[in-house]
């Protein structure tokens, strides 16, 4: 079909109210506080590197984004590790409880964070885990395993069994089949799994604030300290927000010629 | 459809998930039970209170007020989120550099910290250093999030379009590719109208992923927390004061851990509830001759 | 009801095609009188599809003109061409039901009411889908989604031509051939243009009163089922057509004989002329299986050959003989004489064809 003319415009308007927001975060990580809280300028008059000067400097700044990375990354790995297993028994067998195990997971999604607050601070901090990357990385586990078994059930489906079979006849364990064969099969799969689990758990604060306070503390909680004495400091505000959406556009970027199977979930 | 085989052997290739699920879920899950059960004053006193919470926190206004709150935002938030996001895929250019470009934009909102969310539209949104604020202003509005309910209530309603919409609308966009181009051709063979073509063939083939999007929008949209709490602290007056936050502040600020054990239970059965019945009709639905 | 005419017409995926290989179609001009049935045949890729598509309109050609009764309808919507098509795979608008699925053709057309159901039940109890009017689409099976498929097809009545692009491959077997004949009653009845695109020869021999064979983006031979299987204008259409198909050997011209390995094999003189006028360094000698001859005895003009293989087909057999490391094949009936070891072979002249370039030499 062809584009029709009202199709680019009506796009052209909704892309533009996604990105002046950016536009609008961007611009003023730049300005000096004075310009900001002065005259209202649609682009920096003295472009200023001081608010991301700060941010690189002081290592109670940027630890934060190496808290929040570290935490994301272990989490990545662990619902990989932990989800592929277990999606492919889904995927392929019958076994007593199948649907209410799969049905459980899933309701782990829809229990509301807030819920669960105080139980796990007391949970993690009984286990010794409180303050922790891994503690962090464990709670997304909540969330992230079931989305990434999910999906990845979804690629797995797709792959005909006659393959396992094959691989069987031929006198392939089930590791070896499933590392060498079976892994390359779904890789796509695999990759917007991790792409999903990086997601929410980057953007997910409220579990990982509270798990933490000083040594694994994420940066979502560290921009808080920008409330000082004399207001918000509105410049270093914007600049750590500007850093918060880097990490997610360079995974965009990677994937952005998959992110359209990718949302169909392998389920199309 | 893959058919598959008995093999009871297969719960072991389970067992790693289900153990870090059930120690982040079930362990929590049984405390708040416990909690809402019982009157806890310290390690030794604790007393059986029976229903006594749930029926506390049923009868509370604050918390009532805060679930009419919850519900009109969750509707309202599909009302918008799902037509726009079907309508945004619907006007997306198929393939090609465009399309690759719209869905990296789309994403962008997607990976932002919900806090950052909230900071974003602070930003944005202030009459004194905010564009969009400064230009409602200067266009006679009087707006202003931080002291208007009304103003602060489309706020949130508008960033959640702004940060949620992307999701329903790549949903669609992937669900719209896998429609074979066999079937725009026989549309267009049997003459069908615009009209037709959406109505017939897009909207039947987007069912299963608008399914999805909508389980997913109202269950993250029915938890909100982080967001308005940065943009509004759930003000002015508690007119952004969603489910969430009530609850924070009962077990948190107040430390009225039973009563908030009592209405964390309750949030989480309407969510399933809510889930289970729409999930349930819509494949009802399906067996239907 | 139309007579389609295709003329220079030429079709390329790409936006600056050079080389003949960049071209999905290349140049052809071919008529389908009005009324015929045809069958477009083809291996996978040679093109039929896209030609399909270029008729109906939903492709555009790069150039040429696809005439409708002499009128150009190149820029013309498939709905302003007023042709009907049916797919490979089903297509049914799945929240419908049958009988929705087969009145929408019409009711975009703003048919009342009394006529569409008419229509709709006529065309239902023809592809026996009357008990299943009121189901809805998306619940029956592939086969019967394929006949609504066709049925929607079907069920305007003053197209000017139905196109069907290989309708047959996902019905079962046993329902294939029955679904042929309707089709082909549907065709008698109501004497409209019927192009049926398939990969199948007896599909398109026992449906069409003419086939035109593709071969690489070309139409190269347009003819009666029997007129392509006794008169291959093209080794191609030997090779294809007939199982199996038909033996080629590469010749060289002399004295009235296409010789090959010292042996040489007489043809018809003025077949002879006529080729070595045309120079042609490539030439074939082509004859079918069924028409190659075996003898017990020595005969006048028959090489000596020896068998390698006997292939038992049931109600025939196929035989493989070697002439100078040359492998041919003959076609014998069940009750024939079956020859071992040393065979004596002859080519009947009205069978043994030439071929240069590929191209059959027939002097008319």
């Amino acid at each position: 079909m062809k584009m029709k003319k009202g199709y680019t415009l009506g796009l052209s308007l909704y892309l533009v109210f996604l990105l002046l927001p950016v536009y609008w975060l961007v611009v003023m990580s730049f300005k000096t506080n004075e310009e900001i809280l002065g005259q209202l300028t649609l682009w920096p008059q003295t472009f200023s590197f001081d608010n991301y000067v700060t941010i690189f400097t002081d290592p109670s700044w940027y630890m934060g984004y190496i808290n929040s990375m570290t935490y994301v990354a272990i989490n990545v790995v662990i619902t990989l590790i932990t989800a592929l297993p277990a999606a492919y028994a889904f995927s392929r067998y019958n076994f007593l409880g199948d649907k209410h195990l799969f049905f459980w997971l899933l309701t782990n999604k829809m229990s509301p964070p807030a819920i669960a607050l105080l139980p796990f601070f007391q949970l993690y901090s009984s286990v010794g885990l409180f303050d922790t990357h891994i503690a962090v990385a464990l709670a997304h586990c909540l969330f992230s395993i079931p989305l990434a078994v999910w999906i990845l059930e979804g690629f797995m489906s797709g792959v005909p069994r006659e393959i396992d079979e094959t691989a069987y006849i031929d006198g392939y364990s089930f590791p070896r089949f499933f590392i060498t064969i079976f892994m390359p099969m779904i890789r796509s799969g695999i990759g917007v799994t991790a792409f999903f689990t990086f997601m929410f758990s980057w953007v997910e604060l409220l579990m990982a604030r509270t798990l933490t306070s000083v040594d694994a503390k994420p940066i979502g909680a560290i921009m808080t300290r920008t409330v000082g004495a004399a207001g918000v400091d509105w410049g270093l505000l914007a600049a750590a927000g500007v850093l918060t959406i880097i990490p997610g556009c360079l995974v965009v970027w990677f994937v952005r010629n998959h992110i359209a199977r990718g949302f169909a979930l392998g389920r199309l | 459809m893959i058919v598959k085989i008995k093999n009871q052997k297969a719960l072991w290739l389970i067992l790693p998930v289900f153990v870090l699920v059930a120690f982040s879920s079930l362990i929590p899950l049984m405390t708040i039970v416990n909690y809402s059960i019982q009157d806890i004053f310290d390690v030794n006193n604790a007393y059986y209170v029976g229903t006594d919470w749930f029926r506390e926190v049923l009868a509370d206004p604050r918390l009532r007020d805060s679930l009419v709150r919850q519900f009109g935002f969750s509707a309202s938030v599909l009302l918008i989120e799902i037509p726009l996001g079907i309508g945004v895929a619907l006007m997306m250019p198929k393939s090609g550099r465009l399309a690759s470009l719209c869905l990296v934009v789309l994403a962008v909102p997607l990976l932002i910290p919900w806090n950052v969310v909230g900071t974003i539209w602070q930003i944005y949104g202030r009459a004194d250093i905010g564009l969009m604020g400064s230009a409602l202003t200067s266009m006679g509005f009087d707006y202003n999030y931080a002291s208007d309910p009304v103003d602060a209530w489309l706020t949130v309603l508008v960033m959640d379009v702004w940060h949620w919409t992307s999701l329903v609308a790549l949903l669609c966009f992937s669900g719209l590719r896998a429609i074979p181009a066999a079937y725009y051709q026989a549309a267009q063979i049997d003459r069908a109208s615009g009209w037709s073509v959406f109505r017939y063939i897009q909207l039947p083939k987007l069912k299963n992923v608008l399914v999805i999007a909508i389980l997913l929008r109202f269950m993250d949209s029915f938890m909100i927390y982080a967001e308005p709490f940065v943009l509004t602290g759930g003000g002015p007056g508690n007119s952004t004061t969603f489910l969430s936050q009530t609850l924070t502040k009962m077990a948190i600020g107040q430390f009225d851990l039973g009563p908030a054990a009592a209405f964390s239970l309750i949030y989480f059965l309407i969510i399933l509830a809510v889930s289970y019945v729409f999930f349930t009709t819509i494949t009802q639905m399906d067996k239907e001759r | 009801m139309a007579e389609i005419k295709l003329a220079s017409l030429a079709h390329s995926y790409q936006t600056s095609p050079s080389a003949p290989e960049d071209y999905a179609i290349r140049q052809m001009d071919h008529v389908w009188e009005q009324g015929g049935a045809y069958a477009l045949l083809g291996p996978s890729g040679c093109g039929k599809s896209t030609l399909l598509n270029i008729i109906s309109g939903l492709l555009i050609p790069s150039s040429g003109h696809v005439l409708f009764d002499g009128k150009e309808v190149n820029h013309l919507s498939p709905a302003e061409r007023n042709v009907a098509q049916v797919f490979q795979f089903p297509v049914v608008y799945d929240t419908m039901t049958v009988y929705d699925n087969l009145a929408f053709p019409l009711r975009n057309l703003g048919k009342d009411k009394a006529t569409i159901d008419k229509r709709v039940r006529e065309i239902a109890a023809a592809l026996e889908l009357d008990s299943d009017l009121l189901r809805k689409a998306n619940n029956l099976s592939a086969d019967d989604k394929q006949k609504v498929s066709m049925g929607r097809g079907l069920v305007r009545d003053e197209v000017s031509a139905i196109l069907l692009d290989e309708p047959l491959t996902v019905i079962d077997p046993s329902l294939k051939w029955k679904l042929r004949r309707q089709l082909k009653r549907l065709h008698q009845q109501f004497d409209i243009t019927m192009v049926l695109v398939t990969h199948d020869q007896l599909e398109a021999s026992t449906f069409a009163d003419k086939i035109a064979l593709m071969y690489q983006g070309q139409i190269v031979q347009n003819g009666t089922p029997q007129e392509l299987f006794e008169q291959p204008a093209h080794t191609f259409v030997g090779y294809f057509i007939g199982s199996p198909g038909m033996n080629f050997i590469e010749v060289s011209l002399h004295d009235g004989c296409a010789c090959f390995a010292g042996l040489s094999v007489p043809v018809e003189p003025a077949t002879y002329d006529l080729a070595v006028n045309l120079g042609s360094s490539n030439m074939k000698l082509g004859i079918r299986p069924e028409f190659v001859r075996l003898h017990e005895q020595s005969q006048a003009g028959a090489l000596d050959t020896l068998v390698t293989n006997i292939e038992d087909l049931g109600s025939y057999k196929i035989v493989t003989v070697e002439v100078a490391g040359q492998p041919i094949k003959a076609r014998i009936e069940e009750d024939d004489w079956v020859p071992t070891g040393r065979v004596y072979l002859s080519f009947p002249l009205p069978w043994l064809k030439l071929y240069a370039d590929e191209y059959l030499v027939k002097a008319v």
